[in-house]
């Protein structure tokens, strides 16, 4: 729809320049009070994509998903999804336009069992393939223990309802903001191996993910974030391990390999 | 057998109280707004009530069906604007407001209405009936009426909690706001909803407390929400059963005061909610460990 849409040149890497991106975030600029937490980010999401966001803590990565999906304001830059301004929509309405963002921490409701989860989940969903019986479907154990109360699931069981409950919304774009935060890494991998089977709905996946080989492991685009800034960006297997180490711990040589503000307009 | 009676009569009452003190509950546990207008606009439901009557000539009784709705409607309106507006500040605020609220509408009524007390179907054989058992205990319709009414209103509002899509939504809301947005309910809207059915529990508390005794301006903070506040206190934050449980604790205190002396009704209830208060702050019925 729009200029840069259309010229998105995204071949430089490899990656699909069929059209509009259906995430286009431009010189996103957040503030926490007084504290700079994104210095102009851009970044541009195609559909299919697992985009993952590293940094180390305090990067501004959970910021950053935070912002696209609409609980911080941006002090300036601007949000497109599938071509449309969102920067000024209120959370709930990104979220039923299918932007849907499991959050850090899963929040889960902590008074509703796992089923009434997935029910809120689903109560203002788009029309897609996710039901809450595909989701008991993709994780089999759910099925006998949905009137259980969220507390008593470990937390894995925990994260698997919080995907859940972002899955029966339907969503275009699932972002899904620190997975592996408090999990045992067997636990981790088994969530991230049910990556393949989300996407085969079609989604496209928006990660932060501060575990970088894991990221490096599933996403087919990575873009590093340091103190706000972008570090680093490129297909996995184009970056070399030092490139990424440089770029997460903002060492001196990491521009070599960095294209910030590539993604920007112009 | 005084001493039954009064116990009697105590319990009966609580089922009144536990119609004032439910929607403020409600409101509290959901928003966090604790809505100090809340006995004013009980009073409020009575002069509509009364109103009602006069205009439509509907049988006392069925005039619910007319007030309930209407202030449920001025339950979201309020909710969406002036406690929102406060609440988007901060939970102070909205002391603050709903406080100012309740000033605003203590003085309007006296305005409009005078100081004079009315009563609704004040010649109702319902109203002033009553039957006996035995040669001490005479047990007054309304009351085992507005009690029936009462257990009805908490079955009713558990069932609406836990079972029906809007009252998940409280729940969820009430849980995480922020997360309940991003699986795509606006929180605002189902505040609107909770304060809609609050409102509607304090307007079949204001038409009971209207037959039940009298209501003036001041009846609303003088009586209905400080007997809304011990009984929930009592009970239990946040706990729906907790403000009948509440609301009898606080009749029965009240009676077996008035047993002991008759000018010593409302200290008694009082001082229960003091020790209540001091020994078991959380409430007869607390709800779960943390919020």
């Amino acid at each position: 729809m729009t200029a840069s849409g259309m010229t998105g040149n995204g071949t430089v890497d490899g990656r699909p320049d069929s059209g509009t991106p259906l995430l286009d975030v431009r010189d996103l600029v957040v503030h926490h009070g007084q504290l700079m937490a994104l210095d102009e980010i851009s970044l541009r999401v195609f559909p299919g994509e697992v985009y993952a966001i590293i940094g180390a803590n305090g990067a501004g990565k959970s910021t950053l998903l935070r912002t696209i999906a609409g609980l911080h304001h941006p002090t300036s830059g601007s949000i497109l999804y599938d071509g449309k301004d969102v920067t000024e929509l209120r959370p709930e309405r990104r979220a039923t336009q299918g932007i849907v963002m499991v959050p850090e921490g899963r929040r889960l409701f902590g008074s509703l069992s796992l089923e009434e989860n997935l029910k809120v989940g689903a109560t203002y969903a788009r029309r897609g393939p996710w039901t809450i019986e595909r989701v008991y479907e993709m994780f089999g154990w759910m099925r006998e223990r949905r009137n259980q109360p969220t507390a008593q699931l470990s937390g894995g069981e925990q994260q698997a309802v919080a995907i859940g409950r972002a899955l029966v919304a339907n969503p275009r774009v699932l972002m899904l903001d620190e997975l592996s935060l408090g999990l045992a890494p067997v636990v981790v991998q088994r969530i991230y191996g049910m990556l393949p089977q989300i996407l085969g709905t079609g989604l496209t996946v928006l990660l932060v993910e501060q575990d970088v080989s894991q990221a490096l492991r599933v996403a087919s685009h990575i873009q590093c974030l340091l103190e706000g800034r972008t570090t680093l960006e490129g297909k996995p297997a184009d970056v070399t391990a030092d490139q990424v180490e440089a770029a997460y711990f903002g060492l001196a040589g990491a521009t070599a390999a960095s294209r910030p503000g590539e993604e920007s307009e112009g | 057998m005084a001493w039954v009676n009064a116990i009697i009569q105590g319990v009966l009452t609580g089922g009144l109280y536990a119609l004032f003190a439910c929607g403020l509950s409600l409101m509290f546990g959901v928003m966090k707004v604790v809505n100090l207008a809340h006995g004013d606009l009980a009073v409020v439901a009575g002069y509509i009530a009364i109103g009602v009557i006069a205009v439509t000539h509907v049988p006392v009784l069925w005039s619910f069906v007319i007030v309930v709705p209407i202030m449920a409607l001025l339950g979201y309106v309020l909710q969406r604007t002036v406690i929102q507006t406060a609440l988007d500040r901060s939970v102070l605020t909205t002391l603050l407001v709903t406080f100012g609220l309740s000033v605003v509408i203590e003085n309007g009524l006296l305005q409009f209405f005078t100081a004079n007390s009315r009563g609704i179907g004040a010649n109702l054989a319902l109203v002033t009936g009553a039957f006996t058992i035995g040669s001490q205990i005479s047990i007054a319709y309304l009351l085992l009426l507005i009690f029936a009414v009462a257990v009805a209103v908490l079955l009713g509002l558990q069932y609406f909690l836990s079972r029906s899509k809007y009252g998940r939504l409280i729940r969820a809301v009430a849980d995480d706001k922020e997360a309940a947005q991003l699986a795509g309910a606006d929180y605002r809207h189902v505040f609107g909803i909770a304060a809609a059915v609050a409102f509607a529990t304090v307007a079949l508390g204001g038409i009971a407390f209207g037959m039940y005794s009298d209501l003036d301006p001041t009846t609303g903070t003088d009586t209905i929400l400080l007997f809304a506040f011990a009984a929930v206190v009592i009970g239990g934050l946040g706990s729906l059963w907790g403000t009948l449980l509440g609301g009898i604790v606080l009749g029965v205190a009240q009676q077996i005061g008035a047993q002991i002396n008759i000018s010593d009704e409302l200290l008694a209830g009082y001082i229960v909610f003091l020790i209540v208060l001091v020994l078991r702050p959380q409430g007869l019925i607390s709800r779960g460990a943390q919020s």
